[in-house]
């Protein structure tokens, strides 16, 4: 009897003793769907990267050098110029479980600050444009400090400032668009976007350059610095990242910041994209930069994705709606596809997600 | 002698519920304190009101002699005070060296760091992984996988670790071996007597009687929202511990333990 009760005692013991070998486990039942599910999950932008690979081929098929020709995948570019920008501002409010309906308004308010600091007041060109900026980004903190400081949803917040910052623009610039001529001749830099650089056939505006430029360094930030991290965290798990050490209400408000510069610049660069300042343009850059964001793999309840895949999604959107027009099919039949792109997508993310190996 | 960190009549409530009841709390220099209770007698809210996770709607904390207002986390973690909490408060999607060193990431040094805030990663690693087999955690096969592929008992070992690895003054732990195998657990207590030794001070809030009774100093029995008494364990049996937090049996008075 003593015996027994001395050993169930030091069953703790006994299992300190184990080997402290790394496990190692055979990977026998995944298979090739599991294994195909663990890659997307690891690399979730690689899912916009097959698609957009997958329609330039096929548009290049169908289409042979009118669509395969450096001018034409160029042109794509250019197009998608605006909407990849806003849509970069739209990631980093997205990776934080939160979503910016007013990034539309901000991009062309800021412009046409830029434009009527320039021509009503006569200030100039170079400081319109900086007060411009500073104007899309104090939007965009306005936003930022009534999501993270009054606590109210994102939702609500961006819905409410899409209406105040459009029906303040159309009050401010008197519904008056600045004409093309007159920036060419008095105020050239606020056309700088729309510069080109030719190579061979290719044509890059600097706009698209910006773009490119901006998610490179944006994807940089998320992943190399402690701000992207928390902006992952907070996204996750607001409270988790709250109590490990976050400063959550700073991260939100610096996200909502940036993404309202980023729009001012997006609005910089639609100046120098349609040549002139208009007050009514861009009217749908908010949804098509949601678009190009849950195209583009990121997920709506944040905390997961890359703005690699964003610019993906745009350029998507871009190669489909090119690829289409030179087929000739009716502009409708963009729309229905995009339409399905995205419920695909979203189907996509759900399926990733279960994976938890 | 001086407690290292006190709190004095603190109170919170939720709407109707008092939480605290003008509840009083002592944690002495070098010492493993136990704190029980049933469960919603307010351990948690106690903890948090020391930790700088809540606001207390009333009374004081002291650290060192010296009077804090903690309003966040982060406050608490700049004096030196870890907390692991129940929910053990990690990014899922993030990777475990990731979640470590949460909120005081390492830059690298030089132009890359100081510029480029471009976080030293490789060194991060390495202290995560350093730290975890000092926990013995060796069947965490890559300290890049995301936490939420890990099993609770890991996710739990990977909490513990990092308020191990970066508390000065006090360490918190809520609950720290609920989720744990045998193995684990047993590392956890060693983990903890290692800490004493080190001359740091542990709150340990947790239902397991055993453990309690190994490892705490004192046991600080929590009831309705008050502290009912502080006990030593080598004078009573766990049995007397559980009748006090039940209410089954009257506290001794104050002064005999305290």
């Amino acid at each position: 009897m003593s015996d027994t009760s001395g050993k169930t005692d030091d069953f703790e013991v006994k299992a300190t003793r184990q080997p402290e070998a790394v496990a190692e486990f055979e990977d026998t039942h995944r298979g090739l769907i599991g294994t195909v599910q663990h890659l997307l999950h690891v690399n979730p932008s690689l899912v916009p990267l097959i698609v957009l690979v997958a329609s330039i081929v096929i548009f290049g098929l169908l289409l042979g050098t009118k669509f395969f020709s450096p001018f034409a995948l160029t042109l794509i570019l250019q197009q998608v110029q605006i909407v990849g920008i806003v849509a970069a501002a739209q990631s980093l409010v997205i990776l934080t479980a939160g979503i910016d309906l007013s990034v539309g308004a901000i991009m062309v308010m800021s412009s046409v600050v830029m434009g009527q600091f320039t021509f009503r007041y006569g200030i100039p060109v170079e400081i319109s444009v900086a007060c411009g900026l500073l104007c899309g980004a104090l939007i965009g903190f306005v936003n930022g400090w009534l999501v993270a400081r009054v606590k109210l949803p994102p939702f609500i917040v961006t819905l409410g400032m899409w209406q105040i910052v459009l029906a303040t623009n159309f009050l401010y610039s008197a519904n008056e668009t600045i004409r093309s001529q007159d920036i060419e001749a008095q105020a050239p830099l606020l056309q700088f976007f729309g510069n080109t650089i030719q190579l061979g056939g290719a044509r890059l505006t600097f706009g698209v350059v910006f773009m490119l430029v901006l998610v490179f360094v944006l994807a940089y930030a998320l992943k190399h610095t402690a701000w992207g991290r928390h902006v992952y965290a907070v996204g996750d798990d607001p409270e988790a990242a709250e109590l490990s050490g976050v400063n959550v209400k700073r991260t939100l408000i610096s996200v909502y910041a940036l993404a309202g510069l980023i729009c001012a610049f997006a609005g910089w660069a639609l100046i120098g994209r349609i040549g002139s300042v208009s007050p009514t343009s861009g009217q749908l850059a908010n949804i098509e930069s949601i678009t190009a964001v849950v195209i583009g793999g990121i997920s709506l309840f944040g905390g997961r994705g890359s703005i690699m895949g964003t610019l993906f999604g745009a350029l998507i959107v871009g190669v489909f709606t090119l690829g289409l027009r030179l087929w000739g099919a009716d502009a409708q039949w963009t729309y229905l596809l995009i339409g399905v792109l995205i419920i695909a997508a979203v189907g996509v993310d759900q399926w990733i997600r279960k994976v938890s190996v | 002698m001086e407690p290292i960190l006190k709190g004095r009549n603190l109170v919170k409530r939720y709407g109707r519920v008092t939480a605290l009841d003008h509840c009083d709390f002592d944690l002495m220099p070098g010492e493993i304190l136990a704190v029980i209770g049933d469960n919603g007698a307010g351990k948690s809210s106690l903890i948090k009101a020391v930790s700088g996770a809540v606001i207390p709607d009333d009374g004081e904390v002291w650290l060192e002699g010296r009077k804090v207002n903690f309003t966040s986390p982060i406050d608490a973690r700049n004096e030196g005070i870890e907390t692991v909490y129940q929910t053990l408060a990690m990014s899922p999607a993030l990777s475990i060296a990731d979640n470590m060193f949460m909120g005081r990431e390492i830059r690298k040094p030089g132009f890359r760091g100081k510029w480029m805030r471009q976080l030293d990663r490789a060194e991060m690693e390495r202290l995560a992984r350093e730290k975890l087999t000092e926990l013995g955690l060796m069947t965490i096969q890559n300290i890049n996988q995301a936490v939420e592929t890990l099993s609770g008992g890991q996710r739990q070992g990977v909490a513990v670790a990092r308020a191990a690895a970066f508390g000065s003054k006090v360490i918190i732990l809520d609950e720290p071996t609920a989720a744990l195998g045998v193995k684990e657990s047993r590392r956890v207590l060693e983990l903890i007597m290692d800490v004493k030794s080190r001359g740091i001070p542990i709150i340990l809030i947790s239902h397991n009687m055993p453990h309690v009774f190994e490892v705490a100093d004192r046991i600080h029995v929590h009831r309705l929202g008050k502290r009912l008494c502080v006990i030593d364990p080598k004078d009573y049996t766990m049995s007397d511990a559980v009748a006090f937090m039940t209410g089954a049996k009257e506290p001794p008075s104050e002064d005999a333990a305290a």
